[in-house]
């Protein structure tokens, strides 16, 4: 019989000042600031901000020091965190037309308004470490060129004009766009609550399922139609003043996947799309995001669903690290309860087909003489 | 009487002296501050207080709108001895700066003050923003591809 027990206090405050120890490592070794992490490990504060669906870059930081750089620790912490606060309200959608654009290429046009602005990329690298790096030495400022302040249109807004790409997406004018942090899933689901998912999902999960369709589950032919990082203004409107409110800027990857499609029932011929809207310089997730979403835009296409990125509620209900981490993770807690329960119960059913067997055994002559009787 | 063009015009000013406001750097803005030497006299109504606001994309980039996360933002409002209400959001979490842009949001609204505000700390902060973003700017133009054709010797 199992009777409940406490304890483990002491064992469980003893491990987390170790936890703190640890991560702070060895004492001679200057501490990270949130500073240096929001500056130097900015695409992993990013991430956690994408992640954890909550734009606050030192927050962030902090949560990837506290997290020792666990990741998905880090991100499930922000999202701990935005639970407390109030919800002022929802802004303005933001124009990314507008950007401040830190990077925008096309893999569609060569030659487009504003031109390809390769920005801080890890593109064109050898991939090779660089051992200088593990030095202290400060590298050459970056290069400056003067030149004209361009117009830099959605290549979207381009090839729009043809009339062969569908157009930006459209729900019904009447309606509130969806809050998946206020309402419970339900499937089939909207794209908008679709977008506010994938937004937040992993990276991890959504570049696998990206990968898959690029592999032939669910083939759509993909062009990276544009990818643009920058800075976008945040506007919103409140009761006590009647114009909208700058807030500020934040930053953003925007990703239009520009994919063939070669008609259905109830769609003609043309390029379809698929969108990605992330915090930060994220221009994987972005990718990913837009993959799966165009994927999940099926029944809409009148497409056939034969392969999990079109799944809906597979894709919605799996993309959550957080809801991912929890549940795999719990069962690491105790169960002693359970299990106990568990094992009287697999005692019970191996006895009886002990029992069974044995009578099995007894009973397996009478069983040949009858069948030799039909 | 004043003209309903008037009236969107002052809407107009205090919109963008708001937005220089949110957009500023906390040191920066407090160091204006304190070099202006304006009255600092003020009620605080709310705030200054941190919450978030839920942000707003468009698919496709234009089409119907979807939230895509969220982001903290901090809100104050103030009120002068004399009455003027003055109101700031900013986001982040910087306290002390939404207070202030709060103070200068209501000093704002009393002419014997615009001038100065606008020439010891508006235009500071708007020529050191778009300073920064036009070498923001040049720095990504380095950047940018300039295609050429090889010469293929064909004809």
């Amino acid at each position: 019989m199992y009777v409940a027990v406490k304890g483990g206090e002491a064992a469980i405050r003893n491990a987390h000042q170790l936890l703190a120890d640890r991560r702070r490592g060895d004492r001679s070794v200057p501490s990270l600031t949130l500073e240096q992490i929001a500056g130097q490990l900015s695409l992993a504060v990013d991430r956690v901000m994408a992640e954890g669906s909550l734009y606050d870059t030192g927050l962030a930081a902090l949560a990837v020091k506290q997290a020792r750089g666990d990741m998905i620790e880090a991100i499930f912490l922000l999202r701990a965190y935005r639970t407390t606060l109030p919800r002022f309200g929802y802004t303005r959608p933001i124009d990314t037309a507008a950007m401040l654009v830190e990077r925008r290429i096309s893999a569609t046009y060569k030659d487009l308004p504003g031109g390809q602005l390769l920005g801080p990329t890890f593109d064109y690298t050898h991939r090779l470490l660089d051992p200088e790096l593990a030095g202290d030495e400060d590298p050459a400022g970056p290069q400056s060129r003067a030149g004209a302040d361009e117009a830099m249109p959605r290549v979207s807004d381009i090839l729009a004009r043809e009339g062969l790409i569908e157009e930006d997406g459209s729900l019904p004018e009447d309606r509130e766009p969806g809050d998946i942090t206020r309402e419970p899933p339900e499937f089939p689901m909207q794209r908008d609550l679709r977008l506010q998912a994938l937004s937040r999902g992993d990276e991890g999960f959504l570049l696998a399922l990206g990968y898959s369709t690029q592999r032939g589950y669910a083939r759509n032919h993909p062009f990276a139609g544009e990818i643009r990082i920058g800075e976008v203004e945040v506007e919103i409107d409140v009761p006590e003043l009647d114009f909208p409110l700058t807030l500020g800027r934040i930053r953003v990857t925007e990703c239009q996947m520009v994919n063939q499609f070669k008609g259905s029932m109830k769609v003609p011929p043309q390029f379809t799309r698929g969108y990605g809207l992330v915090f930060g310089q994220s221009e994987r997730k972005a990718m990913a995001m837009a993959l799966c979403d165009r994927a999940l835009r099926a029944t809409e296409l009148g497409e056939d669903i034969t392969a999990p990125a079109q799944d809906e509620e597979f894709v919605i209900s799996h993309c959550d690290n957080v809801q991912a981490t929890g549940f795999v993770e719990h069962l690491k807690l105790p169960h002693y309860v359970d299990f106990q329960a568990e094992l009287g119960l697999v005692r019970q059913m191996r006895r009886e087909y002990e029992e069974r067997q044995a009578g099995d055994e007894t009973g397996a002559k009478t069983g040949e003489r009858q069948e030799a009787a039909e | 009487m004043v003209s309903r063009q008037e009236r969107q015009a002052v809407a107009e000013r205090r919109r963008e002296a708001m937005a220089v406001l949110a957009a500023a750097p906390g040191e920066d803005l407090l160091d204006l501050w304190r070099d202006a030497k304006l009255p600092d006299g003020a009620a605080t109504l709310r705030g200054p207080e941190t919450g978030l606001v839920a942000l707003r994309g468009r698919m496709g980039g234009g089409g119907a709108a979807f939230n895509f996360g969220e982001a903290t933002v901090t809100r104050a409002t103030v009120k002068l001895p004399t009455g003027e209400v003055g109101h700031a959001y900013a986001l982040g979490r910087e306290k002390t700066k939404v207070r202030i842009a709060a103070i200068i949001d209501a000093l704002r609204q009393r002419p014997e003050f615009e001038a100065a505000i606008e020439e010891k700390i508006l235009a500071p902060l708007r020529d050191r923003r778009s300073a920064a973003d036009a070498a923001r700017r040049a720095e990504i133009a380095a950047t940018r591809v300039d295609f050429f054709t090889m010469v293929r010797g064909e004809d």
